[in-house]
């Protein structure tokens, strides 16, 4: 046992003191062919989005060229002419105004209610609960679409509101089981100091608990955002309304209308696409590791 | 806090769920008055072909994109766990899809299999793919294959690179100083510590590609003919337009017993095998 540990440390030394000798070459450990093949695999990825670009930037007659070749004159009016048709910038909002309130209220209501079940998992009604939040993800969506349009729009809730509600009540599921996770990860010891001190449950929350759920709080919103953005079910179901539609679901309802133009229907898709991709290039880092934690702790 | 959230639960998720368990034994149109049943509609079901041909469907979609994409993103993981050069870009770009709308990409891929495709099939001389795969009965299901890998590789590969991102490399180095090659090194090492990773992995991509919907829509709106018509895109389809709101209600609840079935028995499966490894 021992002389393996030896031996262990030995190789250990003898990479190091190898690493060193190479630090010369820097780069000499790189693995070039894994490098390689994930460029060529990246290829993959970004051509469809540069053929989306190049269409979207062509006119009709340069389109049939030559699908392939990057155009010569730009056709920035491709662009103009999508947004007055789709009214983008009204459906822009739209979206918006669905996805950040669901973002900023399933942040602030399911950690707590993940918070509250995570602390009773002994009492036997929060345990239940537990179970109840967790079986709904065993079921598909498609059993409650038809009763639910009945009901929402009985209720007055085929708008705005009613997505951002059904968006944050549906959403429960999947986040108690990732919050609960995180949540038993961390030691009772300061709740209990607080309590000492005579805190009550609403201010541990406050100002304990959800400062330490910072980590996760981004996991959640990174991946209700991306739900609430770019789901395109739900709007289609619920809202009849033209002036009340998201982006997903503009671009939907003028397929009939692009279908002569595919280069104004490809300036309508990037501008669609547009906005989580600049979201991207800047939050990229932050998204990725926010995505990964995740799966770590749930 | 927690009662507000049962009782909304309740009324959004649970209630529509329930009503519509009582809705497929009825024979409800969307409108007007109904009638109970009985199992009506589920013997129907049974019988209908295309039903039917929607579950095979299905099942032949999510079935092929989930073992691809496990493949595919277990070895760009691979990859990118690797010693690379652009590690944070290439990470990039192969998560970009994922952030995407599934629609508006699905668009995108329609363009390409409709005219890019068979235009580069005809200039290389490849007859057989000079028509667009789309327009085809036998073969529209792969061109969602194809849009669905290319969706959903980025999210799955995340979550097998955080796996891989576990694993202590003093293992490898022990196992090369032992005389174990790649392949020996991936069997033994490699796949049994991200075994969690490879359950959680494939239970998602085939309860979310059992729901297949986005897709169908933006390629091939389920045709030609019915060739692509996937489960949801039924139950929409009949239910909201073809007045066959309880009928196919009744169809939800088999759908949804089906993927209640498929996930448990994932579950107890590929769990079993992870402890057996």
């Amino acid at each position: 046992m021992i002389s393996q540990e030896e031996a262990n440390l030995e190789t250990n030394l003898k990479s190091k003191e190898s690493s060193r000798f190479f630090k010369f070459f820097k780069d000499s450990d790189v693995n070039w062919g894994a490098t390689i093949l994930l460029l060529i695999g990246s290829l993959a990825i970004l051509f469809p989005l540069y053929l989306a670009i190049n269409v979207a930037l062509k006119s009709p007659q340069q389109l049939a060229q030559s699908i392939f070749a990057f155009p010569k004159k730009i056709h920035w009016e491709n662009f103009t002419k999508a947004i007055e048709l789709t009214h983008y910038f009204r459906s822009f909002k739209n979206s918006s105004l669905v996805t950040i309130p669901t973002v900023i209220i399933t942040l602030l209501t399911n950690s707590m209610v993940a918070y509250a079940i995570a602390r009773n998992l002994n009492k036997k009604f929060f345990k239940f609960l537990y179970y109840y939040f967790i079986a709904a993800l065993f079921i598909p969506f498609p059993i409650i679409m038809l009763p639910i349009v009945k009901e929402m729009s009985f209720l007055g809730l085929d708008n705005r509101l009613g997505l951002t509600i059904l968006y944050i009540v549906y959403g429960l599921s999947m986040n108690i089981f990732i919050y609960i996770g995180y949540i038993k990860s961390l030691p009772n010891s300061l709740e209990e100091a607080a309590i000492i001190d005579g805190a009550s449950t609403w201010q541990i929350f406050w100002k304990i608990i959800f400062p330490l759920l910072k980590p996760i709080n981004a996991t959640i919103a990174i991946l209700t955002s991306l739900w609430a953005w770019n789901d395109f079910m739900l709007p289609l179901i619920m809202l009849n309304e033209r002036k009340l539609m998201t982006l997903p679901l503009v671009q939907y309802v003028f397929q009939s209308q692009f279908s002569t133009n595919y280069n104004l229907a490809f300036a309508s898709y990037i501008l669609a696409l547009a906005p989580m991709i600049l979201v991207y290039i800047f939050a990229q880092k932050w998204i990725i590791s926010g995505v990964m934690k995740g799966s770590v702790k749930g | 806090m927690t009662i507000p959230a049962l009782v909304l639960f309740f009324a959004f998720h649970t209630l529509p769920a329930l009503t519509g368990i009582l809705y497929s034994f009825t024979d409800w149109k969307g409108y007007g008055t109904w009638d109970f049943v009985g199992l009506k509609n589920y013997i129907n079901l049974f019988k209908d072909s295309r039903a039917l041909d929607s579950y095979i469907f299905t099942f032949k979609f999510a079935i092929i994109a989930t073992i691809s994409v496990n493949i595919i993103s277990l070895l760009i993981a691979m990859g990118l766990n690797a010693k690379i050069k652009f590690k944070t870009a290439l990470r990039a770009i192969y998560f970009t899809p994922y952030i995407l709308s599934i629609l508006v990409v699905g668009y995108i891929f329609n363009y390409i299999f409709t005219f890019f495709l068979p235009d580069i099939a005809q200039a290389l001389g490849i007859n057989a793919l000079t028509k667009s795969i789309l327009g085809n009965p036998d073969l529209a299901w792969i061109g969602v294959v194809i849009l669905a890998v290319w969706q959903s590789c980025g999210f799955n590969t995340l979550l097998y690179l955080s796996g891989l991102q576990t694993i202590d490399h003093t293992l490898y180095e022990a196992a090369s100083i032992d005389g174990a090659g790649r392949w020996r090194q991936f069997t033994n090492i490699t796949f049994p510590l991200i075994s969690p990773f490879f359950t959680i992995n494939m239970v998602l991509a085939m309860k979310n590609f059992l729901m297949v919907f986005d897709h169908v829509m933006a390629l091939t709106n389920g045709g030609p003919g019915r060739a692509t018509e996937s489960i949801s895109l039924l139950i929409y389809r009949g239910g909201f337009a073809g007045g066959e709101f309880a009928y196919q209600t009744a169809n939800a609840v088999i759908y949804f017993i089906v993927i209640l079935v498929i996930s448990v028995f994932q579950i107890k499966v590929l769990q079993k095998r992870e402890v057996e490894l």
